[in-house]
């Protein structure tokens, strides 16, 4: 699975938890989940339960710490996809 | 044996809405709590009617759903770190709720609160509040984290 299918696969990760549409679908590796899109921190832990479920992948608290923009959530998950092969 | 986690609970007199609870577990909660004739918030909502206030409600479900199975949990988690619960502070993320009757002046109302889910500080439950013939008053999603706060070193 390559970054970019899911960074798409993300937008609709993050759909309900942000009002910011627009950006939401410029969003890039800079965009920032709390600054950028406007999601309430405490969501950020809604949204590391909904990838768990869409990819099957446990994310630890030393990894969830990491998700700050888009770039580091996919690179939290993409970690978590090599661990399961 | 259940209520001493109410010495847990950081609100005070006017604005402490638990008096017993009756089950707690990892998995739920159940607690009542009786509306005080004398509430101060009777006198303004509304005048010469007093019905309680849909917030008030909410933070009744607030504190037994989810701040008491809150600290419940987290005095669990770090029953050997030695945290002081003193610097330990419930804060309210987000609530959905909706409501189906009124609740008046000296009533008594059981909550019943069942965990979704805790994971990284957060507690996500589904509450239901019911009034003493144990009809439907309102029903809701809850979430909230317990911060550590150390008011005294900032």
């Amino acid at each position: 699975m390559t970054r970019i299918e899911i960074l798409d696969e993300l937008k609709k990760v993050f759909a309900p938890y942000t009002t910011n549409k627009e950006m939401l679908n410029s969003i890039n590796d800079d965009t920032d989940l709390i600054r950028d899109l406007k999601i309430n921190s405490a969501n950020l832990v809604d949204i590391i339960i909904d990838a768990e479920a869409k990819y099957n992948i446990e994310i630890d608290y030393d990894s969830a710490d990491k998700i700050i923009n888009v770039g580091t959530c996919i690179d939290v998950i993409m970690e978590k996809l090599n661990q399961n092969k | 044996m259940n209520n001493r986690i109410l010495n847990h609970l950081p609100y005070k007199s006017s604005f402490r809405f638990v008096d017993n609870i009756t089950l707690l577990n990892e998995d739920e909660v159940r607690g009542e709590y009786t509306l005080k004739n004398d509430a101060f918030f009777y006198e303004d909502h509304f005048a010469g009617n007093p019905v309680t206030p849909g917030v008030i409600i909410t933070e009744i479900m607030a504190q037994i759903g989810l701040v008491v199975l809150g600290i419940f949990l987290v005095l669990k988690e770090s029953e050997f770190s030695h945290i002081g619960d003193d610097s330990l502070f419930p804060l309210l993320t987000s609530t959905d709720v909706s409501f189906y009757k009124m609740v008046l002046p000296g009533q008594k109302v059981t909550v019943v609160s069942k965990k979704q889910y805790f994971r990284f500080g957060k507690l996500k439950c589904y509450i239901e509040l019911l009034d003493s013939s144990k009809e439907l008053v309102a029903k809701g999603m809850f979430s909230g984290i317990i911060k550590k706060i150390d008011l005294k070193n900032e």
